[in-house]
């Protein structure tokens, strides 16, 4: 290969590869990430069922029911809207009532359950997550208190 | 008094590296020795001046002195000795203090050591970093002071965050600062190289070792912190594409690159230009890292507290060295003279595959992370991008360089044989195969992708240790022939096959945990069993506990098998008293290189338990893979080409540049 050939191969190599890597990532912004709501987003939001979201707000005061076996149902709330969700499995240390918190998950056709695989309540007695906070606040919501993210 | 006295030398170490960051600089300009022989003084004199500020703090925090606002927010005087010492840097102003000891630390070093540098270089490397000094610890003077002082003193202080009280909050972050800060050095001497206009090989061999040492340590640290969020967080999870884990992870991967890089440019004085891009491109990822961190535009574990003003002054210091830096690469790049040519086919060429696929990956885990905080900035909208994102890009575009790892150091510089060396690596892809497959069997099946993932890091393994037996002639010559051979290899030659087969097995456990782990969630009751990786557990019920600042109910369950019992786990649900917060203690027991793990749940009426069980084949891998990679790095920090770098020239000048000092 001559001098010429051997710096185009490199170089054309290294386009494509980047290319093609930016052509993965724009695929995977596509398909993998998911979209942050509050309860009062939702109706405008027109989500196809199924659609992978993270669902943040307030645990509402008194509706966190033990079901059968290891599914917890609770609503979520961001004071003016509320959104019954269902999640099987083990709630983080720092759920409760009147708390902050993060669900992952999807609502399922037709119901408007919100199924939950993932719970997040963060590591501190006084954490909000901060998209809820930005959210509720927005919402005119009054959090009380000092706001200590961590 | 005391107090005000790290305070005091805090200033003073500004003051310092103030004129440490000037006066070489015009020393290596005009020549003048005594100019630049300030620098080598200064920067062990600034590292003192750190070091007894961070002294300070450890008194104030060993004492629980709670006239001191940073002790006072972050421990408490029932918690044991050693979570006063690691609470230092358990909070934000501590933390920044430490990276600032951390980066003096790595300034007195190239004072001490760098007596073979040119005296030029070595004036303004220490210039640069005494310009990162200046900024920090003007950051935290200015915006995080760790000495503020309480005018009404409290009795009691508020307590160290619960998650933080962990042995591993002791070893963590030292470790990883001591990677993410080492980068420094590495970006000190690109921009003195761009200062000077001036760049070769005899560079890239004195970068060389600062880099190793760097990636050994943020490569433990990264480690650690991964073990670490396994065991205390109680999920069960090893890596979560945190934006924090990434914003260490970024800096690794380039890290990584500049290492090979920096081989190339040492070996062939090829690739000088893109060298000394990656090693400002990879400090910056550091500085990046820190601002994402400490600024709180995260919401993660680890920003400690949100303060509007520190963001904006880290990144006012993101932007001036990471522009500063990129200017005068734009300005000086062309100066340089590039170097020699080599063919797509050859340890260039593969060297430089690596360098494209680790940086197209850092990028892409950059883009990942910062993508929903530009979203949010321009369109309002929140996303979150999390682990399908990571492993549908990352976890592809590395797929071919994990396969190119083994040839690599096969391919002959300049020219090299790829048919040759998938010839000698026929041998590697059969043990690739027959182990993949045999750790496939044992594991009871699975997906098939699971068998690919096995083999190619059975293979990896195998291709690295390729190289030694090819290089000792083991099987083609005398066994004592061979074993001398072997032994008289290069240190570095151990140390790059050591980092390969580390990354092997640590391939080998992420693959078998994300295949094999079973999870189950059950609700217990005392005497009721549930069957985990061939263990049966039996739960033999609560029992209240109290340690010296939590009370907690921790769960005991038998481990049997075959109905026989082998061993007993502890499991607990924990509740901190000062800050009444709860956590939970999972239980671990490892059985070769897999674990049990146990998680606590939430009690139910019935006087049962939910418990979380998980069964994790091989999980040790992943670490002692990382572990396996340290070895490397560190054996090959320890080969003598390092160790020497230009001798007897350097030696002779040492003398002369010692004398205006005294």
């Amino acid at each position: 290969m001559t001098r010429k050939q051997k710096r185009l191969a490199i170089i054309g190599g290294g386009v494509s590869f980047i290319i093609a890597a930016v052509l993965l990532v724009m695929f995977a912004f596509s398909q993998a990430v998911a979209y942050f709501y509050v309860p009062g987003d939702l109706a405008k939001a027109h989500l196809a069922p199924g659609t992978r979201i993270r669902l943040g707000g307030l645990v509402e005061a008194g509706s966190v029911k033990r079901g059968d076996g290891m599914t917890v149902s609770f609503s979520v709330t961001d004071t003016l809207d509320r959104v019954p969700v269902t999640y099987t499995g083990i709630l983080p240390d720092l759920f409760r009532e009147g708390q902050g918190v993060v669900a992952e998950g999807a609502f399922v056709a037709g119901s408007p359950v919100f199924v939950a695989d993932t719970v997040l309540a963060k590591h501190d007695e006084t954490y909000m997550p901060k998209d809820v906070a930005d959210r509720l606040k927005a919402q005119g919501v009054s959090l009380g208190g000092k706001e200590n993210i961590q | 008094m005391i107090i005000e006295l790290g305070h005091y030398a805090l200033v003073l170490a500004l003051g310092v590296s103030v004129l440490q960051a000037i006066m070489p600089v015009f020393g290596a300009a005009r020549g003048d020795r005594a100019l630049m022989e300030i620098g080598t003084v200064a920067a062990k004199a600034t590292f003192l001046l750190v070091a007894l500020s961070f002294g300070v703090l450890t008194y104030a925090h060993v004492t629980s002195d709670f006239s001191v606002q940073n002790v006072w927010e972050n421990s408490h005087s029932q918690i044991p000795l050693i979570y006063k010492f690691s609470g230092v840097w358990g909070n934000h102003e501590g933390s920044m203090l430490l990276w600032m000891l951390i980066l003096t630390f790595f300034s007195a070093l190239v004072a001490v050591f760098g007596h073979n540098l040119p005296d030029t270089l070595k004036a303004n490397v220490l210039a640069v970093q005494a310009w990162i000094a200046s900024a920090f610890s003007l950051f935290i003077l200015l915006t995080s002071n760790p000495f503020n002082r309480l005018v009404d003193v409290p009795g009691e202080g508020r307590d160290l965050n619960p998650v933080l009280q962990d042995i591993g909050l002791a070893i963590h972050p030292p470790l990883l600062y001591l990677g993410y800060v080492g980068f420094s050095v590495c970006f000190s001497f690109a921009v003195a190289a761009l200062i000077e206009g001036r760049i070769d090989a005899a560079w890239a061999r004195w970068v060389r070792p600062w880099t190793l040492a760097a990636w050994t340590c943020l490569t433990a640290g990264i480690a650690m912190g991964s073990y670490w969020a396994y065991y205390e967080l109680g999920w069960g999870g090893w890596w979560f594409w945190d934006p924090v884990e990434n914003a260490s992870f970024i800096p690794w991967l380039a890290g990584t690159a500049l290492l090979h890089s920096a081989l190339v440019m040492e070996k062939r004085e090829a690739l000088k230009i893109w060298t000394v891009l990656l090693a400002i491109l990879t400090f910056s990822m550091s500085l990046l890292g820190t601002f994402l961190v400490r600024s709180g535009v995260l919401t993660s574990v680890h920003a400690f507290a949100t303060d509007p003003t520190r963001g904006v002054f880290i990144l006012v210091i993101l932007i001036l060295f990471i522009g500063g830096a990129f200017s005068l690469f734009a300005f000086r790049a062309a100066h340089l003279k590039a170097g020699g040519l080599f063919a797509p086919i050859s340890r260039e060429g593969a060297l430089v595959l690596n360098n494209l696929i680790l940086t197209t990956a850092a990028a892409t885990v950059l883009t990942g992370t910062l993508y929903p905080l530009v979203l949010e900035a321009l369109t309002g909208a929140k996303i979150s991008v999390g682990a399908p994102f990571f492993n549908m890009t990352f976890g592809l575009l590395m797929l071919p360089l994990l396969l190119a790892v083994p040839f690599g150091p096969l391919l002959a510089w300049k020219r090299g044989d790829l048919l040759g060396a998938g010839q000698r690596l026929f041998a590697a892809v059969a043990i690739g195969l027959v182990a993949g497959c045999a750790i496939y069997y044992a594991q009871h099946g699975g997906p098939v992708m699971a068998l690919a993932g096995l083999v190619l890091g059975a293979y990896m393994i195998a291709g690295s240790l390729t190289e030694l037996f090819l290089r000792s002639g083991i099987g083609k010559v005398a066994g004592s022939v061979a074993v001398r051979r072997l032994a008289g290899l290069p240190r570095s030659v151990f140390g790059t096959a050591l980092a390969h087969i580390g990354l092997g097995v640590t391939l080998i456990g992420i693959v078998a945990v994300t295949a094999f782990e079973t999870e189950h969630i059950v609700e217990m009751k005392p005497g009721m069993t549930a069957d985990a990786g061939g263990y049966t557990l039996r739960f033999d019920g609560l029992r209240d506990g109290k340690g010296p600042n939590y009370t907690e109910q921790s769960g005991h369950f038998s481990v049997m098998r075959a109905g026989v019992i082998v061993t007993e786990m502890w499991s607990s649900k924990r509740l901190y008293t000062a800050r009444r917060m709860p956590t939970t203690e999972a239980g671990i027991k490892t059985f070769g290189l897999s674990q049990l793990y146990v998680s606590l749940g939430d009690g139910m009426a019935d006087g049962g338990v939910v418990v979380r069980i998980w069964w994790k084949p091989l999980i040790l891998c992943i670490w002692g893979g990382a572990l396996v990679m340290m070895m490397g790095g560190a054996v090959s920090l320890s080969d003598r080409r390092l160790r020497i770098g230009a001798p007897s020239r350097a030696r002779k000048q040492k003398r002369p540049v010692l004398e205006p000092a005294q």
